[in-house]
């Protein structure tokens, strides 16, 4: 059945038409190899056929407006209308899950601007419904290749960092805000040659009163070269180019790149354009990539309204960050664990295979697309190692702020305990033994000759974070495409 | 406190013993990944090819040989870092997948930070080993 010879002899007809009936709802398509396919959490108003609020998505998403226009007729309207093609309720609830198939030629190669002001542009205000979440999206390889993909990408990263074999290690510098410069690049120096790999600024960190951002970036590479020499190892401070204008941000990130920093970072704040113009600028010029999430949380992190973390995953892959902060698991922050193993597979993977139970809801294929470092930040510690390693493996960036900075025996000291831990749990791994059960003995074995690691066990042996999480999978049929 | 170089995947734990090395040869080969040996007396974090023990040992699969190669690399350059890299060449890899440092000279005085000072309080940086003030091959002979 195609739009165009609709059984409904009145689809022409001037005035408001179902969607329905306008051909946004087609139980019979099968999705191209080539289309983008959504899966949507729909909430009708109460009323409303959950079919028709699919097809109002499809519609909403693609080519409708409410009324009827004959305009469409001077296309070929049935390639550009997105298609519904399924509706599964979520057991014992209001909500729906809505498929919904997209043709490649909706969107303009290469822009992520363009597919989210397709998909999420206008819906999620439509008042038929009462509220609405894209849950997954599975995007075309052929569409996937338009697309630069991370600057870097793991393995140059590694390459680059001659660092291999294990988790990466960051702390994020403490307090936030009101160091001066000066000082601020006193914690960046003890955190590195303590034996962090990178050190970052805080996605609040941009140019205020306290700390201009061209002291910091001075007094933050002499930390950075300082610690290097102290141990021979690279060493990097993710230096935040968050600015209020594209000028200003290219300003900052030729001041970075002329004081010889491997890595700068942005912030989500500043829109998928300006991020997708700075992986460009990345990869042109050598730096890595650092992406904080600031910001996320307000729209992904309820079940019922938004978008969901995956998705966020795989956009801002395409756009070409090398980093993102994915969850922890174990942190202070939001995350059920199967959820989060379900973005770190989105983001480092080549293939992702349908997994319900961790929310992926479509087979995901990257290429040769780079992977992005997923970052795992927040409210962790070194007596959480063995969890950390079990749950992210060898590809991540474990960062622990408070957890190196609040040691009592100093800054240099917490980096020092939380790479020893680090290091004697990859040992403990090779040789064979289990992380959970094993691990908390592997941790107390090294802090025997560690002090520092002994110290820290002690300080934050008790420091757990156990709450409900909120964006959890629901584990219902899902379809094999 | 003396400088100790910090590359590698556990230069934050004691030296490992022999038997330690090949319970992580194992994990190696476990997965595929052949085992090369590399040594040098450069240890800039930039000197990325360090001399060749030979070939990557492809097709070798017993740890004590790889361990035997281990010791010989030790016996000819006692004075040397030596490292074991352990590469995967999967598709979406084809790079280093564990390595670590398996001998370090008895001691390495580290690097000096030179800072050359430009305009508007730029500074220049470049890390120099003081161990290559001196030829190759005498740098940490006592």
């Amino acid at each position: 059945m195609s739009a165009n010879d609709s059984h409904n002899k009145d689809r022409w007809a001037s005035g408001v038409t179902p969607y329905k009936e306008m051909g946004y709802w087609r139980p019979d398509y099968e999705p191209a190899e080539t289309d983008v396919i959504c899966v949507f959490r729909v909430v009708p108003q109460e009323g409303v056929d959950p079919e028709e609020a699919a097809a109002a998505v499809a519609g909403e998403s693609s080519t409708a407006t409410w009324t009827v226009v004959w305009t469409d007729r001077l296309t070929d309207l049935e390639n550009y209308q997105a298609k519904a093609f399924r509706v599964d309720q979520v057991p014992g609830t209001d909500q729906y899950f809505a498929y919904i198939a997209y043709s490649i030629d909706l969107f303009e190669e290469g822009s992520i601007a363009n597919l989210s002001s397709s998909i999420i542009g206008n819906v999620f205000g439509f008042k038929a419904l009462k509220s609405l979440r894209l849950e997954d999206m599975r995007i075309p390889l052929h569409y996937v290749k338009t697309f630069q993909g991370p600057a870097h990408g793991i393995v140059v990263e590694r390459e680059y960092l001659d660092k291999y074999g294990r988790p990466l290690l960051g702390a994020t510098m403490k307090p936030k805000l009101g160091l001066s410069a000066r000082n601020y690049g006193r914690v960046v120096y003890e955190g590195l040659r303590g034996g962090l790999d990178f050190t970052k600024d805080d996605e609040n960190i941009g140019s205020q009163p306290f700390m201009r951002w061209r002291d910091r970036y001075l007094y933050v590479m002499e930390g950075v070269n300082h610690a290097a020499a102290d141990t021979g190892e690279i060493k990097g401070h993710y230096l935040n180019v968050t600015g209020a204008t594209m000028e200003d941000m290219y300003e900052r990130a030729e001041f970075a790149k002329e004081l010889g920093s491997i890595v700068i970072m942005v912030d989500l704040t500043v829109g998928y354009t300006a991020i997708q113009s700075m992986a460009k600028w990345a990869r042109k010029n050598g730096l890595i990539l650092h992406l904080h999430r600031a910001g996320h949380s307000t729209y992904t992190r309820q079940k019922t309204h938004g978008v969901s973390f995956r998705v966020i995953s795989k956009w801002m892959r395409l756009i070409g960050v090398d980093h993102i902060h994915a969850g922890t698991v174990v942190g202070k922050l939001e995350g059920d664990p199967d959820m989060i193993h379900g973005y770190y597979k989105t983001l480092r993977d080549s293939t992702v295979e349908i997994n319900p139970t961790e929310g992926l809801f479509f087979r995901q294929e990257w290429g040769s697309m780079p992977g992005v470092m997923p970052v795992a930040s927040g409210g962790i510690h070194a007596g959480q190692m063995h969890l950390l390693l079990h749950h992210f493996g060898d590809d991540v960036i474990l960062q622990f702020g408070g957890g190196t900075i609040g040691h009592p025996m100093g800054i240099a000291a917490g980096a020092t305990a939380n790479r020893t831990a680090l290091e004697a749990m990859v040992q403990a791994r090779n040789d064979g033994k289990d992380l959970l059960i094993d691990g908390p003995d592997v941790l107390q074995q090294a802090a025997k000759w560690s002090p520092a690691l002994q110290a820290a066990l002690d300080v934050w042996k008790d420091v757990t974070f156990n709450y409900q999480s909120t964006d959890t999978p629901d584990a219902i049929p899902t379809p094999s495409r | 406190m003396a400088f100790h170089l910090t590359q590698g995947t556990f230069s934050y734990l004691p030296p490992f013993s022999d038997d330690e090395i090949k319970s992580q040869i194992n994990y190696a080969l476990s997965n595929n990944w052949p085992i090369s040996l590399e040594f040098t007396d450069d240890p800039h974090p930039r000197n990325t090819y360090w001399t060749m023990w030979g070939l990557p040992m492809f097709d070798l699969k017993d740890p004590a040989a790889i361990l035997y190669e281990v010791n010989e690399c030790r016996k000819a350059y006692p004075n040397h870092y030596i490292r074991l890299n352990a590469y995967d060449q999967r598709r979406g890899k084809q790079t280093i997948a564990l390595s670590f440092i398996v001998q370090r000279p008895a001691s390495d005085p580290g690097f000096g930070l030179l800072r050359q000072e430009g305009a508007d309080r730029r500074i220049h940086y470049t890390l120099h080993s003081y161990a290559t003030d001196k030829p190759e091959g005498e740098r940490f002979a006592d």
